[in-house]
């Protein structure tokens, strides 16, 4: 399952720290965030919850990089 | 400029009056560091509390290395130097180049999303009972019938069913000039109706529709990183680090070692230099202009109607060196059309065409269909298919029917009487016309031509080919048709031909026909004759012909194929790079091409390489600049010759040139 959220981020490194990030969160196959559109697709494993999955790649990225939003 | 934006341009403003203004004053008025440090630290406070907080914040999350950090540890050791003004200032300078850059980011960002604005709201559906009600895209069905007002987009592919209107498609394909639209014909979405009405009878879901198609790709485009890229996120995962170290030990190991040696060890000095040599350091320059150019590039072309499918394919279609084209429907129309009739003396022309296109009328031939088309276009009378009996096709010659006279004897009821007078018409090529017993045919040069004989017959025999047959078939003239060659093609090849691009042209056409476009377009080379599979193979006996060009792996010269992905999959495929003429909504195209030209203009493709190689050197000029510059002070840093001021230069200076330089790419003409 494949889904694109819309993110916030300031700067072109935290954007691939946190696609990092993301894309370290369990549940999760692969992720490539783009800071040029501000959008990052992400792939889920099956059969997950992709609302719960988000919203902790959401807490890991806030730990790496306070000041980004994942708008879920 | 954003919300945010402005609060920390009103920041950076203020905080510079007061830097100013307390600059002067101490300047005249000799204050004790315990007066002027609290009043420079309100400044500093002012442009830099964010940074200091969320270098702490990193801090307690165990991300140490990063920008912010930088800068703490840079303003903070030379606040406590007893430099103020210095630290002050770099950080002032650092907000301010955020400031700059986070504006040029999101001016790249808007010329995308105007683009991005072909997207429309809503569909204004057409109810049975006549009601218009507005309805999301997203929820109308395939079949429906919407409302196109002027000045409105399209919101989903269809046919028009009433109403015309001059179209604009320049969202689409950067094509200025409005397209004249009528009941009958397509109307892709994401176009803007000008003057008139439309009601569109919806062909496609929404999501399948082009414009959703072409967000997508556009949107995804930045997902594909080029190489440079991601050799610039990898240099600065390791580069801050190292560098951060190289700073230590530039604090402590100089004077460790002048303390040995039995000299001063002078550590407020080398604290200063090695805090100098972080300032230096900061990569943002690179970090940020590289993947801007590459975005600015790829919405550059965008804007003229190519689609890049990601950073990547910008870098190969900079080494391209060869590009093959197909002909059909790429340096051609893709449509035949009859372009001359050469009638035999006291033949008229009319009279070959009615032959011509009662012996054509059931095949569904593209050739035949061109002679269908002309007969209608020109000839007020209809084919009566009831005359036609007994067709015959012979493959590889033509086609022989036999059509009973009567046209003229027209019965009580108006219906035609249909007489056993009857004439076969033979249209085809030489070879058939030689069966016949035609031998002394002149052929005709240029296109494809179709010769028509006549065998008129009394009884109902049948005469067919002519076998067992005394009388030798009168020959009525001939039609040629041809493909036309898209007007752009001789200027695509030119323009290709001055980047040094070696041209060649595939086609399964026959080597005539495909020697005169060659000719006539400037081609280089030529291949005729081949099956849809011998193109691939031909594809990679030319990769391999063309070689390595004497460069490695990455930057080996490059092959690109150009078609209008109708059959050519395989072809786009395989090619380093496959350029696809986006056909104004043929999915197949879009999704088999790495690159769409969206008006199928040949002469698009010099320009996409053109905005490739402007992007490649822009990323190679920032790069090699940014990382110069910082070597050169990082050196004069480390040598105690560069001071705070040079390093404020060597960091943000370094940085808005670079992000200056890479919004370039939005402007390549």
């Amino acid at each position: 399952m494949k889904k694109t959220y819309k993110v916030e981020v300031d700067c072109a490194a935290c954007a691939e720290k946190m696609q990092e990030a993301i894309k370290n969160t369990e549940g999760i196959k692969d992720a490539t965030l783009s800071f040029m559109t501000l959008k990052c697709k992400v792939e889920f494993e099956d059969g997950v919850d992709a609302d719960a999955v988000m919203q902790e790649a959401r807490k890991n990225c806030k730990k790496i990089e306070d000041d980004m939003e994942i708008f879920l | 400029m954003s919300s945010k934006q402005k609060k920390n341009l009103i920041r950076c403003i203020i905080s510079l009056i007061l830097v100013v203004a307390l600059s002067i004053v101490f300047h005249i008025v000799k204050a004790p560091w315990w007066i002027e440090l609290p009043s420079f630290l309100i400044p500093y406070f002012v442009v830099g509390y964010d940074v200091l907080l969320k270098a702490f914040k990193n801090i307690r999350n165990g991300q140490v290395f990063d920008e912010c950090f930088l800068m703490t540890i840079a303003t903070v050791g030379a606040i406590a130097t007893g430099e103020y003004r210095e630290g002050v200032a770099v950080m002032l300078f650092y907000q301010i180049g955020e400031l700059f850059q986070s504006i040029a980011v999101g001016k790249s960002r808007k010329n995308i999303a105007d683009l991005m604005d072909i997207c429309p709201e809503v569909a204004n559906v057409l109810h049975e009972d006549g009601t218009i009600t507005e309805e999301d895209p997203d929820d109308v069905e395939i079949g429906s019938i919407i409302v196109v007002n002027p000045g409105e987009k399209v919101p989903i592919d269809g046919v028009v069913i009433s109403g015309e209107t001059s179209m604009d498609t320049s969202a689409l394909t950067g094509e200025s000039v409005p397209r004249m639209v009528r009941a009958g014909e397509q109307v892709i979405s994401g176009c803007i109706s000008l003057t008139g009405k439309l009601e569109v009878k919806t062909e496609k879901e929404f999501e399948d529709s082009t414009v959703s198609k072409i967000l997508e790709l556009v949107e995804n485009s930045s997902m594909h990183k080029a190489k440079a890229e991601n050799f610039i996120s990898k240099f600065a995962k390791y580069y801050t680090p190292i560098v951060c170290y190289l700073a230590l030990a530039l604090f402590l190991l100089p004077p460790i070692v002048r303390l040995i040696i039995g000299m001063p060890a002078d550590w407020l000095d080398w604290l200063m230099r090695a805090l100098t040599f972080l300032v230096i350091s900061c990569p943002c320059a690179v970090v940020i202009s590289v993947p801007l150019s590459f975005f600015g590039g790829i919405g550059c072309a965008s804007s003229k109607g190519i689609l890049i499918k990601g950073s990547n394919y910008l870098e190969v279609l900079a080494n391209v060196r060869t590009i093959v084209f197909d002909k059909t429907g790429t340096l051609t129309e893709g449509v035949f059309e009859v372009v001359s009739v050469y009638p035999e003396e006291g033949i008229t022309e009319d009279y070959i065409m009615e032959k011509a296109a009662y012996a054509e009328n059931s095949s569904n031939h593209p050739i035949a269909q061109s002679i269908q088309k002309a007969y209608k276009e020109n000839s007020e009378k209809d084919v009566n298919n009831s005359r036609i009996d007994d067709v015959k096709e012979i493959s590889g010659h033509g086609v022989c029917v036999k059509v009973y006279a009567g046209e003229d004897n027209q019965g009580a009821e108006g219906r035609e009487v249909i007489t056993p007078e009857h004439e076969h018409i033979y249209a085809g090529n030489l070879k058939l016309m030689e069966r016949i017993g035609l031998k002394n045919i002149t052929p005709h040069e240029e296109g494809t031509v179709v010769y028509v004989g006549l065998q008129k017959c009394e009884s109902d025999a049948n005469c067919v080919m002519n076998e067992g047959h005394d009388a030798v078939p009168e020959y009525l003239g001939c039609i040629v048709i041809s493909d036309r060659i898209k007007s752009t093609s001789e200027k695509a090849m030119k323009d290709l031909g001055s980047q040094g691009v070696r041209t060649v042209m595939l086609t399964g056409d026959v080597d005539k026909v495909a020697k005169k476009v060659a000719e006539s377009l400037g081609v280089n080379t030529y291949r005729a004759e081949l099956l849809p599979g011998d193109k691939v193979n031909e594809v990679e006996k030319l990769i391999e012909e063309q070689g390595s060009g004497g460069k490695d792996a990455e930057n080996r010269n490059r092959l690109a194929f150009v078609g209008d992905g109708i059959n050519d999959a395989p072809v786009l495929a395989r090619a380093d790079i496959g350029i696809a003429m986006g056909a104004m909504g043929s999915d197949a195209a879009i999704e088999a091409a790495d690159v769409v030209l969206m008006d199928d203009d040949p002469a698009k493709i010099s320009l996409a390489m053109k905005i490739s190689r402007k992007t490649l050197s822009i990323v190679k000029q920032n790069i090699t600049f940014a990382i110069a510059v910082k070597v050169l002070c990082l050196i004069l840093g480390a040598l105690g010759i560069a001071n705070m001021w040079l390093a404020i230069f060597a960091d943000v200076g370094v940085m808005i040139l670079a992000v200056l330089n890479a919004t370039r790419t939005l402007r390549i003409k």
